[in-house]
């Protein structure tokens, strides 16, 4: 059982737990993930290592309340316990001094890139970094991120907060006016890692982005969570989940994420309904973003 | 004199074919303990008996099975623990027709004694009754012994040395302990509740058990001799990676690894989304692809899923088909197409990033190829399509690089398993022995018993000694 020692609603969909993990915490880096399962029924789930704190020995994680399991996991509070946390797993980031790099985050992807931007940092990098999200309420952590930045624009879709873009528009500008920018870290929903792959394949500047595909053992064992990459499949649980972003197929990737889309609405429903639950989910009518 | 007629083998009954091809439950119903008696009472307990030569783990049969004459099956388990910590599980999985069955005199006229249904059946009397038995706790020797996953192999290493009174701790990268017989094979061939209470058993015994463990991510391997302070190790990860076919449409959805179907199946219960949460695709129309045992295992778990039809596609004839007899025939009973010398060449997109269909070529015998199978060759022309909406890939494993890419002194041979002694499973790492899928590729759950056994006998001399040497596995 892993305690859930802290708990923090970063927006109205994004919810940020540290977890009680100490030995995943003494191996963690940033890129890492790790799976987890919430009772004997749960199913696995990856979520990204966001932050991770050796000496409280505990992880980071943020996610965004899409499905059924997601849900659940927000409901939980403080002091309440996890059935299964494995980790740290995939490799993480290769982090040196590259000179000028930029980071990207989209929507829940904030949190991944934070851990990377802070690395890059302190490996002595100049860091850029842009994150964004549909609207003012989902933008979180721009403290923290601000802090192992030299600079950062926050953009939104709707304009209530930061410049009203899509994160492209920036990265497309930074990259024009500078040409010393020598890796771009993009991470978030996979369409707008597809369209920052679109926008630095121009200025041929390398570009890693982290895959969030469906897995199941997260170790190699299955190929649930199989990917295109350079045209060679690849298991994104131990071959990434770092890919050079130019060399992806992320129409392959979206198409398998919405593999399940007619079972999750099972799950979701069935959930909502044994609940009783009042959710966001139709209120919002989210657009599914996942991460 | 008159030769008595030998009798003839107690059947053990079975669910209906068209029945259980719909329901997860398991497909014989065992034996009653009239049954089990009539059936032990074929036996001849010969003067110089040969069964035991056929057993892995050299269970002493004639012993358990004088016991059983005698009606005492709770004696008649103990008997068998003494060689065996998985009865239940052997009793139904092993390939006793090519082992212990395949050397009992009767057979030579008639029927082998059905050694394996007897020994199901004592296993789940023990069970039944909730007298198990643990054996005294010995002295304890001060020493520790990491064990490297929890399938049968790690399973049985560990068993052994906790009863040399060493303390054994058992790590495992899955939630839950059992390996293959977790998440592999099916509920319907092996109850889940029936591992469970052997992996409980083995805990009882006094191994510690540490699921969610992967080592060589949170573990490095010098940390568990270093600061875990291991005395030795043995390494019984198995051989999963799934292997797929290399053909166009291969990432569809729809398109399973036979090891994700069948994790998402047994370990995950996607059988019983929603209550459970894992979803699995519920084909219609599903085709596997392989003829082991694996195969036919995905073929009878796609058909109790609700498929209306299963196809089998092979590319040599049955006769080449590596899966046991036995489950190759529960296949057919159940409704399962057997399509032979056919090999699939490309999935087909719905549009949609579905899969709908599957173009195979059909294939001719030619020569034996090194294996002595005969080589399928394609025959030129003779595509076709078969609509699909789940295809399955079972065509083995290899070895998963996880753990021994971050061990370069570990020597591996070329295909990436770890090289071991096959008496005593060291490796070219002091300290450090193997055994199971991880060494052997792809085998059975009875020769990772085996080598998890010799492993602990090793372990135990080693200990001793302190006498390393390798030698015999430089190539
Ligand atoms: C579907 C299927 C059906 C089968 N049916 C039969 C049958 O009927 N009869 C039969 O005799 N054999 C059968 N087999 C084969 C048999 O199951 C295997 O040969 C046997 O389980 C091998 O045992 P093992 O101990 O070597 O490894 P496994 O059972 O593979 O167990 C290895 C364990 O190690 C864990 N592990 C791997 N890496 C790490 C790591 N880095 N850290 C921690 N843990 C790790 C894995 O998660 C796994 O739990 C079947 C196999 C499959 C896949
Ligand atoms: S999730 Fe199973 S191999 Fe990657």
């Amino acid at each position: 059982m892993f305690k859930i020692v802290k708990k923090e609603e970063l927006s109205e969909l994004v919810t940020s737990f540290e977890i009680e993990a100490k030995d995943i915490a003494k191996k963690a880096k940033a890129g890492n993930f790790f799976v987890l399962k919430i009772h004997e029924e749960g199913e696995r789930i990856p979520l990204t290592i966001a932050d991770f704190d050796t000496e409280r020995g505990t992880i980071t994680t943020v996610f965004q309340k899409v499905g059924k399991t997601t849900h659940h996991l927000g409901t939980l509070n403080e002091g309440d316990s996890i059935s299964d946390v494995i980790g740290p797993l995939g490799r993480h980031s290769h982090i040196e001094k590259f000179g000028k790099v930029v980071c990207v985050g989209g929507g829940v992807g904030i949190a991944p890139i934070y851990p990377i931007a802070r690395a890059l940092k302190e490996a002595g990098n100049a860091v850029i970094s842009i994150i964004g999200a549909r609207a003012k309420n989902l933008i979180f952590w721009e403290d923290k991120m601000q802090r192992v930045s030299d600079e950062l624009i926050i953009t939104t879709d709707d304009g209530s907060y930061g410049r009203k873009a899509v994160v492209t528009v920036p990265l497309d500008e930074l990259l024009r006016e500078n040409n010393d920018i020598q890796l771009i870290y993009a991470i978030g929903p996979a369409i707008m890692m597809k369209f920052v792959c679109k926008t630095t394949e121009k200025y041929n500047v390398k570009t890693i982005v982290s895959l969030n595909s469906i897995m199941v053992d997260a170790t190699g064992m299955c190929g649930a969570c199989r990917i295109n990459v350079g045209g060679k499949t690849q298991f994104a649980c131990v071959d990434g989940p770092e890919f050079d972003g130019h060399k992806v197929d992320f129409d392959l990737l979206m198409s398998r994420q919405r593999m399940y889309i007619d079972e999750e609405k099972v799950s979701f429903e069935r959930y909502k309904k044994k609940r009783g639950f009042n959710t966001l989910w139709k209120r919002k009518n989210q657009k599914r973003e996942c991460i | 004199m008159e030769e008595k007629k030998p009798k003839k083998r107690v059947h053990m009954r079975e669910q209906v074919p068209q029945v259980r091809a719909r329901n997860f439950m398991e497909v014989p119903y065992g034996y009653t303990p009239e049954e089990a008696v009539e059936e032990a009472s074929r036996c001849l307990s010969c003067l110089n008996p040969s069964c035991t030569k056929g057993c892995p783990v050299a269970v002493d049969i004639p012993s358990f099975i004088k016991l059983m004459k005698e009606g005492k099956f709770i004696e008649a388990a103990w008997k068998i623990k003494e060689e065996n910590a998985l009865p239940a599980v052997c009793g139904r999985v092993c390939p006793q027709e090519i082992q212990c069955e395949s050397l009992c005199l009767l057979g030579k006229k008639g029927e082998p004694v059905a050694i394996g249904n007897l020994e199901r059946f004592v296993a789940d009397y023990e069970r039944e009754k909730g007298e198990i038995q643990i054996p005294e706790k010995p002295k304890p020797t001060g020493r520790k012994i990491a064990i490297i996953g929890s399938g049968p192999g790690g399973l049985t290493c560990a068993a052994d040395l906790i009863k040399s009174g060493h303390q054994v701790t058992l790590f495992e990268a899955l939630h839950k302990p059992g390996g293959v017989l977790m998440y592999g094979i099916p509920e319907f061939r092996l109850p889940k509740a029936i591992v469970e209470k052997e992996v409980d058993y083995i805990k009882k015994l006094g191994v510690e058990v540490v699921v969610n463990a992967v080592i060589g991510k949170l573990y490095s391997f010098d940390e568990l001799f270093n600061e875990y302070g291991s005395d030795a190790c043995f390494i019984a990860t198995g051989a999963g990676l799934p292997m797929f076919l290399g053909i166009p449409g291969e990432n569809l959805n729809g398109i399973y690894s036979a090891n994700e179907f069948l994790t998402r199946a047994n370990l995950m219960k996607a059988y019983l989304f929603p209550e459970y949460d894992t979803p699995i695709k519920r084909g219609k129309k599903v085709a596997v692809f392989g003829g082991g045992n694996v195969a036919m295992d995905a073929a009878r778990v796609a058909l109790r899923l609700g498929a209306e039809k299963v196809y089998l596609i092979y590319r040599r004839s049955e006769d080449e088909m590596p899966a046991r007899k036995a489950e190759i025939h529960h296949a057919h009973e159940e409704g399962i197409e057997f399509m032979l010398l056919t090999n699939p060449t490309r999935f087909i997109d719905d549009g949609k990033g579905n899969v709908c269909a599957v173009e195979c070529i059909k294939m001719e015998l030619g020569e034996p190829d090194q294996s002595g199978r005969k080589n399928p060759i394609p025959i030129k022309g003779s595509e076709f399509q078969i609509e699909i909406d789940v295809g399955i890939p079972a065509l083995g494993t290899r070895s998963n690089p996880l753990l021994v890419s971050t061990l370069p002194d570990l020597k591996l041979n070329k295909r990436g398993y770890i090289m071991a002694e096959e008496e005593t499973g060291m490796t070219s790492k002091l300290g450090v022995f193997a055994g199971g899928d991880i060494v052997t590729g792809s085998a059975t759950v009875i020769l990772a018993m085996g080598a998890g056994r010799k492993a602990a006998k090793a372990i135990n001399e080693y200990l001793k000694w302190k006498y390393w040497d390798t030698r015999s596995l430089s190539n």
